[in-house]
């Protein structure tokens, strides 16, 4: 059997994929069985692959059909063949409302708000679910439409509470706009009205569940995207209630998305509740930095407050979904900010509030009377690229050598060949992977995004997913081969069974995680890695699988600008003078010298600035127009959505500011100046937006000239990550955070601990649930 | 070639004496007709010169299901002398497009209610498979109130049944069948379980069923009691395992069905009597009824006649014969009936004045402004409170509504909710026209029938019965007003 029919097997069984099966059928398997808008996405990229590699490329991609002409309202419109009405029309430019029809989840045709006439059918046709025939004449403005379009209309709004005015979702509730189009200015309902009562689940969805109109986006999000099975109807009828059954919080890591696929305000955002419209809110396109992918946000602020964070469509890097630390933790910018610059005064004394003059002066002082053997910088999680250029420069003027990225075992040559740490075969073609080995990694915890695509590989497509690293449920079956070196070992030599599946695919994909690159061992499990990934042959053609997952902002614009020790650097020397920007982590901090001068540059009073000697306050990522470069190497621009609080300044000033007060001051006085200088150390940075391949793979050759000694421990891996919710500064000052751990606790104990407890009283072993 | 060899060898397939009383299986006619195996010893033809005028009266050798009173055994022994299970090693044989031009030819159309035509619908599924094996589903979830045929049948005459899902699934080129039956017929799952091991271990069933050299496994699956569950997606959805929410169609369950592979699912009665047809020759089944509406049927007569019955007759007979003759009238004589539902409780009614003539076919009712349905015909005599019997139906399909799409959800509530307040009067005469817009709103608007089978009784009481609810609803306006006066008083 053929991967193409194994593929529609897999999915056979789905209902969701009644359509796609008719549709996928025709064109080929790669059609995402859950969202049938791939057909359009894949149609044009599978072209591409074809010419690149034909035979790879004709195993799962047959010959594009050509297009099939319908008629939109009489208008022709030429589309690929098994697309539905809906896309059609679309196509045409002809709006079509819809409740339940999402482009990236299955097809429920249950809200019947899409119905449109075509010709042959006496009765109207749900236009989401309903394939494109050649030739075939779509109305959607006759009375027919348009009466059964009010009908739905009327019917849903029977039983809403049309509550608008106290509902956060007024201002963007598309049942609120679709009822001006075929609502009645007065109902006719004058019956009792069906009330329900209000689901728990978790901190961060509140519901309202009288205003569900049913349309079972959110449990179809939960189970096909999120493949968490937590959410689904119960009852029949008028008592269909959407639920979790069993009382309980959601479980995954992106689960604030149902609140954008909500149509209505029945599911809302808990922590914006009642705090914001949305006409007041003034709307900043930027850039999510909590996290590797970097995934594209809207920040929306009023006057000088986040409000709240929500997801912009990116189909290369996040689709049109973020995760709960990226929406959620918005809270944390406002507490525990550094609003001043801070002053030890001598050894064991309290910070003290500063003049930017003071600090600055301190701080020079600090760097001027270390000597450059004792310098020492280090470009935390949340730096951002201009900062981490200007401090390297500023380190460089004093020929400080010792630079170090957090969570990055040095090594001068870390950064030489940027194959070597970033995630090659990008995010978006991950999915063309047909073999896929995880290392060292949690993908839900550190790239619960970059997880779901993984899941439609896995679950759709049948991708065989083996995992070397911590046994942890992704969401989809994978295969434990083991949580140490010895893993890879057996890979390499051909002990364990995965090998031969990786030996088969044709686009085969190794997955590092961070936690590789901060381990003692770093070296000697990557040159392993790198020795699977050539002799698996993981590059080949326009084919990269050799991926590196860093779960944070900071880092590879830290590699890219070559924020490494230099040559004359040696790192065992204690250092007299740490400079930390953003860097708060414990492995860091712990490595500091009690005697050594710390300057701490953040914009949150965590660990790191807790250790200073002086604190200067930058600007988190919501406060600034910064440049990150996400794991694939994407580089990327935030855009200042709010000023910085108190006297706090964008961070690259900060350091120019430091570098004129010490007596050498930086060659750049504006921001354009610094982002030429970041595009002279590393070209990458010219093109904002868009990923520069790595051409060359040198890897190989490197790691076996260099670090060729290396040896790896028997020591586990485990995930760079351990609190998901709590995984930087921002996280771990957000109240909305804290709340999520302590709630996943909870459940945690009510499944595991409660029984054992009760045992221990001495109470006959019940079922935590109860009965 | 091969269906005239057959045609040539052939001895009578079928006992040509076999009354509801006395079952013998000495074949004594024997007749040679290519084309087809009809052996029959009833003198109806189906010549289109001699087209019949008068239906009804079928003659006890013409009846197929011989044992619908039970009065005999209704397991292998009394079904061998019926007749069942003879010669099913040559039907099968025969080979799926034989049996499906024979079904063609004999003009059956589907008995679960929709009534599209049999033979047409199993040639839907594909003749080679592309991997994927085909399954016929048997719906048993015979769940249509005022319907009792099925049940007879899986009670009394189980082996009819499970014979037929051999038949129809060598048709259907279905390498299984499963017959899902609605929890509450218990009697009738036993009944059907005991046939379905007699079958097995007779090696009708199983490899090499009757030594036809086909391979047929059947496998009985007990529903848990939801209406909606007889809708043939549903079924598909709750055969899986999944709750019993109809699944959109396209794509048909001929090309995705159950478990993702090609299935039909046909009701008891069609797949129950393939098997005679194909013995006794399609034409024989075709001498009965009016063009379009051929055969013969289980009728189901409830409510207020002498004798409520379920009764094989033929097509085409009129409501009046089919009430008078086999349930002893209505209660208190044909003049005392005010209207009758004729298909099950999701036709239309149809007043006394309709019921006077009308044919019980297919087209007949349907040219009425009601349907055949099920043929559960539901007789309310002129004590019956027309408006509280609708409301009722009302509450039902409020109840077994799925919930899954918007205007079943929502609008069966309202309408049951509207309904209450007619049946007192409670409303404004306004809210009549209202109601008959609801209706349509949900009629054809919705993902399975079930939609439109809610708005149809509502409808059918409008259309016939308005002058009733336009005085209840005067009359409660005038005692409210009464009421009214007397308070100020």
């Amino acid at each position: 059997m053929s991967v193409a029919s194994m593929s529609m097997w897999c999915r056979a069984s789905c209902r969701a994929s009644s359509l796609s099966l008719l549709v996928g059928g025709s064109t080929g398997p790669l059609l995402g069985g859950i969202h049938n808008n791939a057909l359009v996405r894949t149609l044009s990229s599978s072209s591409a692959s074809a010419a690149a590699t034909p035979a790879a490329a004709a195993a799962v991609a047959p010959e594009e059909p050509p297009p099939v002409e319908v008629f939109v309202n009489g208008e022709s419109v030429q589309v690929p063949k098994g697309v539905s009405v809906m896309q059609a029309c679309d196509a045409a430019g002809v709006d079509v409302p819809r409740f339940c029809y999402h482009q990236r989840l299955s097809i429920a045709g249950n809200c019947r708000m899409c119905l449109v006439e075509v010709t042959k059918s006496p009765k109207p046709v749900a236009s989401c679910a309903m394939p494109i025939m050649p030739g075939m004449q779509i109305h959607t403005e006759t009375p027919l439409v348009k009466k059964a379009r009010e009908g739905v209309m009327e019917f849903l709004l029977a039983n809403h509470p049309l509550d608008c005015p106290i509902c956060d979702q007024g201002g963007e509730c598309d049942l609120q706009d679709m009822s001006m189009a075929y609502g009645s200015d007065r109902g006719r309902f004058v019956e009792e009205k069906r009330a329900v009562e209000d689901k728990n689940l978790g901190p961060l969805v509140k519901t309202v569940m009288t205003r569900c109109i049913h349309c079972t986006r959110c449990v179809r999000f939960a189970t096909e995207v999120a493949g968490v099975h937590d959410l689904g109807v119960t009852g029949r009828g008028g008592s269909a209630e959407i639920g979790t059954y069993l009382e309980k919080a959601l479980t995954s890591e992106m689960s604030g998305n149902v609140i954008d696929l909500c149509p209505v305000g029945a599911l809302t955002s808990k922590p914006y509740a009642f705090t914001a419209r949305s006409w007041e809110l003034r709307p900043t396109e930027s850039v999510d930095a909590t996290d590797g992918i970097g995934a594209s946000i809207r920040v929306d602020a009023r006057g000088h407050e986040v409000m709240r964070i929500v997801p912009r469509l990116n189909e290369s890097v996040n689709e049109e979904w973020i995760g709960d630390r990226g929406r959620f933790s918005y809270d944390g910018l406002r507490r525990q900010r550094l609003d001043a610059p801070y002053v030890r005064g001598e050894k064991g004394a309290p910070l003290r509030k500063a003049t930017w003059k003071d600090a600055l002066e301190a701080a020079a002082h600090g760097l001027r009377s270390t000597p450059s053997t004792k310098l020492m910088a280090v470009a935390g999680k949340l730096a951002d690229a201009e900062s981490i250029c200007a401090l390297k420069d500023l380190m460089a003027m004093y020929d400080g050598q010792n630079l170090q990225v957090e969570g990055v075992t040095p090594s001068s040559d870390a950064a030489d060949v940027r194959s070597s740490y970033v995630f090659n075969s990008t995010l978006e073609r991950i999915e063309e992977a047909d073999a896929i080995l995880l290392v060292g990694t949690d993908l839900r915890k550190e790239a619960p995004l970059l997880n779901s695509r993984l899941r439609r590989s896995a679950v759709y497509d049948c991708v065989p997913v083996a995992s070397v690293g911590p046994d942890v449920d992704l969401t989809y079956p994978k295969k434990d081969l083991g949580d140490s070196a010895k893993a890879i070992d057996d890979l390499l030599s051909g002990a364990s069974a995965f090998r031969a599946v990786l030996d088969g695919a044709s686009k085969p994909a190794i997955i590092v995680g961070a936690h590789v690159l901060s381990r003692p061992d770093a070296y000697g499990v990557l040159s392993k890695c790198v020795q699977l990934a050539n002799d698996v042959g993981c590059v080949s053609g326009d084919w990269n699988g050799y991926n590196v997952l860093h779960e944070c902002a900071g880092r590879v614009a830290a590699l890219d600008l070559g924020f490494v020790p230099g040559p004359k650097a040696d790192v065992a020397t204690a250092p007299g003078f740490v400079y930390l920007m953003n860097a708060d982590d414990e492995a860091t901090l712990a490595s500091i010298p009690e005697d050594a001068f710390v300057v701490y540059q953040g914009h949150h009073g965590d660990a790191g600035a807790a250790r200073a000697n002086v604190v200067l306050p930058g600007a988190a990522y919501t406060e600034k127009g910064a440049t990150y470069v996400n794991t694939e190497g994407r580089v990327q621009r935030t855009k200042r959505a709010v000023p910085p609080p108190g006297s706090a300044r964008e961070d690259w000033e900060v350091v120019r500011a430091l570098s004129e007060v010490a007596g050498l001051a930086l060659p750049y006085d504006d921001v354009d100046g610094l982002r030429v200088r970041m595009a002279e150390v590393s070209p990458t940075f010219a093109s904002v937006d868009s990923v520069q391949q790595s051409t060359i793979w040198l890897n190989g050759s490197t790691y076996a000239a260099s670090k060729g000694s290396s040896k790896a421990s028997t020591a586990p891996f485990t995930s760079s990550i351990s609190n998901y919710f709590q995984a930087d500064v921002i996280g771990r000052s957000s109240k909305t955070m804290a709340r999520c751990v302590e709630t996943r606790g909870e459940m945690y104990a009510k499944t595991h601990d409660v029984g054992s407890t009760l045992g221990e009283l001495g109470e006959p072993s019940a079922h935590p649930l109860g009965d | 070639m091969a269906l005239r060899g057959f045609a040539n060898s052939a001895v009578a397939l079928v006992r040509s004496r076999c009354t509801s009383s006395v079952a013998t299986t000495a074949p004594a006619a024997v007749s040679f007709r290519v084309g087809g195996l009809g052996l029959r010893a009833s003198s109806s033809s189906s010549s289109a010169s001699e087209e019949k005028t008068v239906f009804g009266g079928l003659s006890d050798e013409d009846r197929i299901f011989t044992n619908l009173y039970g009065k005999h055994d209704p397991f292998i022994k009394g079904a061998l002398a019926r007749g069942d299970w003879y010669k099913t090693k040559e039907l099968v044989q025969m080979g799926p497009d034989w049996i499906v031009e024979e079904m063609k030819a004999s003009g059956l159309r589907g008995r679960g209610g929709a009534g599209f035509p049999s033979g047409l619908k199993w040639s839907f599924m594909p003749k080679v498979s592309d991997g994927r094996p085909s399954y016929l589903v048997v719906n048993a979830d015979e769940s249509e109130p005022g319907t009792c045929k099925d049940r007879e049948i899986m009670r009394q005459d189980p082996h009819k049944l499970i014979e037929g899902c051999l038949i129809a699934g060598t048709a259907m080129r279905a390498r299984a069948g499963y017959i899902y039956i609605r929890g509450e017929y218990y009697a009738e799952r036993k009944a059907l379980e005991q046939a379905l091991k007699e079958a097995y271990d007779r090696g009708f069933l199983g490899k090499n069923a009757c030594g036809s050299g086909k391979d047929f496994d059947l496998v009985v699956h007990y529903g848990a009691g939801a209406y909606i569950c007889g809708e043939e997606t549903a079924l598909i959805e709750s055969l899986e395992g999944k709750t019993g929410k109809p699944r959109l169609k396209p794509p048909f369950p001929a090309g995705v069905g159950l478990f993702g592979c090609p299935t039909t699912v046909t009701n008891v009665e069609t797949v129950a009597v393939a098997p005679t047809i194909l013995r006794r020759g399609a034409d024989w089944f075709a001498s009965f009824g009016r063009p379009n509406n051929r055969g013969t049927k289980l009728f189901c007569i409830s409510g207020h006649v002498n004798k409520p019955c379920t009764v094989e007759e033929e097509m085409s007979i009129s409501l009046r014969e089919l009430i008078e003759k086999h349930c002893g009238g209505v209660r208190g004589g044909w003049d005392n009936l005010l209207a009758v539902i004729p298909g099950g409780s999701s036709t239309p009614l149809l007043p006394k004045s309709i019921c006077d003539d009308v044919l019980m076919d297919f087209d007949a009712l349907k040219s009425s402004g009601s349907g055949l349905g099920t043929a559960a015909v539901i007789v309310m005599d002129k004590s019956t409170d027309v408006v509280d019997a609708i409301a009722r139906l009302s509450y039902f399909y409020k109840h077994e509504s799925c919930g899954q799409c918007t205007p079943c959800r929502e609008g069966t509530g309202w309408l049951y909710k509207m309904m209450q307040r007619m049946q007192t009067g409670d409303a404004r005469v306004e809210e009549i026209d209202q109601l008959w817009e609801l209706t349509k709103q949900i009629e054809g608007h919705t993902i399975c029938a079930l939609g439109d089978a809610a708005a149809w009784p509502v409808q059918g009481l409008i259309r016939h019965m308005r002058p009733e609810l336009e005085k209840r609803i005067n009359a409660y306006s005038a005692d409210a007003a009464n009421k009214a006066k007397e308070i100020a008083k």
